[in-house]
């Protein structure tokens, strides 16, 4: 994700860069969808930026309460001194903002990858060996799924940290609640993928060649059928950072001590909206609407142009990206 | 997050005699395996890292106390005799009593559950008022501006956390215009009038409409207005991109375009060919919105202190109340898998396709 973002910028050599994931989309799209594409893609980048340089960018740290001239006080409106003012706490909103970036991104990152690990692999043996286990893992995976994930998360949080709340203990309990919630859905996107290759001339030819499963599974199959994946991790991304607002705000965050949590921040905000103080809660959840906005919007793009339902297409045959073939602005697909 | 939902996969003709019977019987049946996964893993989850009681008074209590009170509760037998316990009474229909204020769960469940489900409703009328008109004007005006809008105001609502926009409507409706109540299901007074029903049913609006006061009726009303619009946003937007979708691609069917080339104009097209099938799969995706509905119920009821469930689960969350979160989890999950069996019917009835 951070790589293909970062690359983004920098499109015109064709070659292997121009087949990276959401590259080759973002040179296959027109008009609109190009619009929403690259929107998304300026949100997702200024998140990362954020979170990566949030010690540099934010004036004062996530738990600071005094500066050199005394304490903050709390529930200050914005001034010069703090530009988002303060929160009930005490503590300075813009910082607190800005650091948040860093705590989502972790529980990003770290329930992404276990998802996927997990996810994939679950869905690799299910679909390739089928039978039994197939069946009870696709059972288990839908009765998951069905499920309100939130409460799941809740679950999950009270399991793995007991409602202590330490930086990284915190960041482990969202990241590992959203990833059970995950599982099922790369377990279902991967079963039906390998479903579908298992079937195909070359992974039959490697079998009578004598391979082994594990080296079909993973040579022949696994690398065929991850297709589908870079739009589902965007799409899960932006979910695993509102199931960690909504977790932190109904008192399972990060106590504001060990990392600066946005849904925590906005539980804490409640009762100051009722008083009309609208700093400490309209700044932490223009956050998350912006982030999880960028993320969904890189994903929808992503999504639109892999369904050739709604892909706008330009005028004339299927534009072949390795072809380099400039996309013509503003042709309507009208039939 | 919905991945365009495709029309149900291939159709295997089959002899159509009780084919309808038989598909609610297997579906039927598939709850139950369901809800004991469920069941079973909220359970396994939440035993074998501890038991309730360290939970909520670990550190509070001296040790000597504290395993006497597990012993007490039987925390501290052999796992599988709590499970088959356990197991024994959610057939029961007992899930529990709450640690912390010593209630049955099914208690907590018809006491508060009234006031989810009519919020639940406000929300799914607030999601098909807006969403369904609005997904279809956002297809026909596909890739012009009504629809570059509608989409992006789509992808909005999905992307703020129930609870920030009810912080924000709350903000600008109860506190800076100050024409709505900031929370709660009605005021005091009203409350009052309407307890003085005989059997009153838990559900506000009708209890009001009972009292024939109109007052009572429009104080009631006027509560349900920011919650139903919070939660009913949320849902409104997966509608209107699932619509939009749909709409889309049965435009681009053969049959539309077979009438399409006999002449028949585009809104014509639109209203009487696209319109109606593209809503079938509407029926399906409704079913995963309960789920995602009782999840946002949760944060909306927190946030207006609505007492329904959800609030009263976040309050059990904070008391560390971990029996009374299992007990109101498995409940939920019963509820899930019933509503999930009584929409895949429902979709069954109306479009045949679905019974393979």
């Amino acid at each position: 994700m951070a790589a293909s973002t970062a690359t983004a910028s920098a499109v015109p050599q064709r070659s292997r860069l121009a087949r990276l994931p959401v590259v080759a989309q973002l040179r296959q799209s027109v008009g609109l969808q190009r619009g929403m594409l690259v929107g998304g893609l300026v949100l997702t980048g200024i998140f990362l930026l954020t979170a990566a340089f949030a010690p540099v960018l934010a004036p004062y740290g996530y738990a600071q309460l005094r500066d050199a001239s005394g304490s903050f006080g709390a529930q200050q409106p914005p001034s010069a001194e703090h530009l988002l003012g303060t929160t009930v706490g005490g503590y300075d909103v813009l910082s607190r903002v800005i650091w948040g970036a860093r705590t989502a991104f972790l529980v990003i990152v770290v329930a992404v990858v276990a998802s996927i690990l997990v996810g994939v692999l679950l869905g690799l043996i299910s679909g390739y060996f089928g039978g039994w286990l197939d069946r009870i893992m696709v059972m288990i995976a839908d009765a998951i799924y069905a499920f309100p994930s939130l409460l799941l998360a809740i679950v999950l949080a009270i399991v793995i940290s007991g409602g202590q709340s330490s930086m990284w203990g915190g960041i482990f309990a969202a990241a590992l609640s959203i990833t059970v919630i995950f599982i099922p859905q790369y377990l279902r996107v991967t079963r039906s993928e390998v479903i579908r290759i298992k079937s195909e001339a070359f992974v039959e030819s490697a079998r009578v060649i004598g391979a082994g499963h594990v080296r079909i599974m993973t040579r022949h199959v696994l690398r065929n059928s991850t297709r589908t994946l870079p739009l589902i991790l965007t799409l899960n991304a932006s979910e695993a950072i509102l199931t960690l607002a909504g977790l932190g705000f109904l008192g399972f965050g990060i106590e504001p001590t060990a990392a600066a949590e946005w849904g925590y921040d906005l539980n804490k905000s409640l009762s100051d909206v009722t008083a009309g103080i609208w700093w400490t809660s309209v700044f932490p959840g223009l956050a998350i609407v912006l982030v999880v906005l960028g993320l969904t919007l890189v994903g929808e793009s992503l999504n639109d142009l892999a369904d050739p339902r709604l892909r706008k297409r330009a005028a004339g045959p299927e534009p072949v990206e390795d072809l380099g073939v400039e996309l013509p602005e503003q042709q309507e697909g009208e039939r | 997050m919905s991945v365009a939902v495709d029309t149900p996969p291939e159709t295997t003709t089959k002899e159509s005699g009780g084919s309808l019977g038989r598909y609610i019987l297997v579906r039927a049946l598939l709850i139950i395996p369901t809800v004991f996964i469920l069941v079973t893993t909220v359970f396994l989850l939440m035993r074998t890292t501890g038991d309730p009681i360290t939970a909520s008074q670990g550190g509070r209590l001296p040790p000597d106390q504290l395993a006497e009170r597990i012993h007490a509760a039987g925390y501290d037998r052999p796992l599988i005799t709590q499970y088959l316990e356990y197991l024994g009474g959610i057939l029961r229909g007992d899930f529990g009593t709450t640690l912390s204020d010593r209630r049955p769960v099914t208690e907590v469940l018809l006491t508060f559950g009234s006031a989810t489900l009519e919020l639940a409703i406000y929300a799914l009328i607030v999601a098909f008022l807006l969403g369904i008109p609005l997904g279809r004007l956002a297809a026909y005006h596909r890739d012009k501006a009504p629809d570059a809008v509608l989409r992006v105001s789509a992808i909005l609502a999905y992307a703020t956390p129930v609870f920030f926009a009810g912080l924000l409507l709350k903000l600008i409706f109860s506190v800076w215009l100050g024409v709505l109540p900031v929370a709660g299901r009605a005021s005091t007074r009203a409350e009052l009038t309407m307890q003085k029903l005989d059997n009153p049913t838990g559900i506000y609006l009708i209890d009001a409409i009972r009292t024939g006061d109109p007052a009572v009726i429009g104080d009631v009303l006027t509560h349900a207005v920011l919650p139903a619009l919070t939660l009913g946003l949320l849902t409104a937007g997966v509608f209107l991109r699932l619509v939009r979708t749909n709409v889309i691609s049965t435009f681009g069917a053969g049959y539309v375009e077979a009438a399409r080339s006999r002449g028949v104009p585009e809104r014509r097209l639109l209203r009487k060919h696209a319109y109606k099938p593209a809503l079938i799969p509407i029926i399906t995706v409704i079913g995963l919105q309960i789920a995602l509905l009782l999840g946002g119920a949760v944060l909306t009821e927190t946030t207006f202190e609505w007492k329904g469930l959800g609030f009263q689960l976040a309050q059990y969350l904070q008391a560390r109340d971990f029996v009374a979160v299992q007990g109101i989890v498995a409940v939920l999950a019963v509820i899930v898998a019933l509503t999930n069996f009584i929409v895949d019917v429902i979709a069954a009835l109306i479009d045949p396709r679905v019974r393979y």
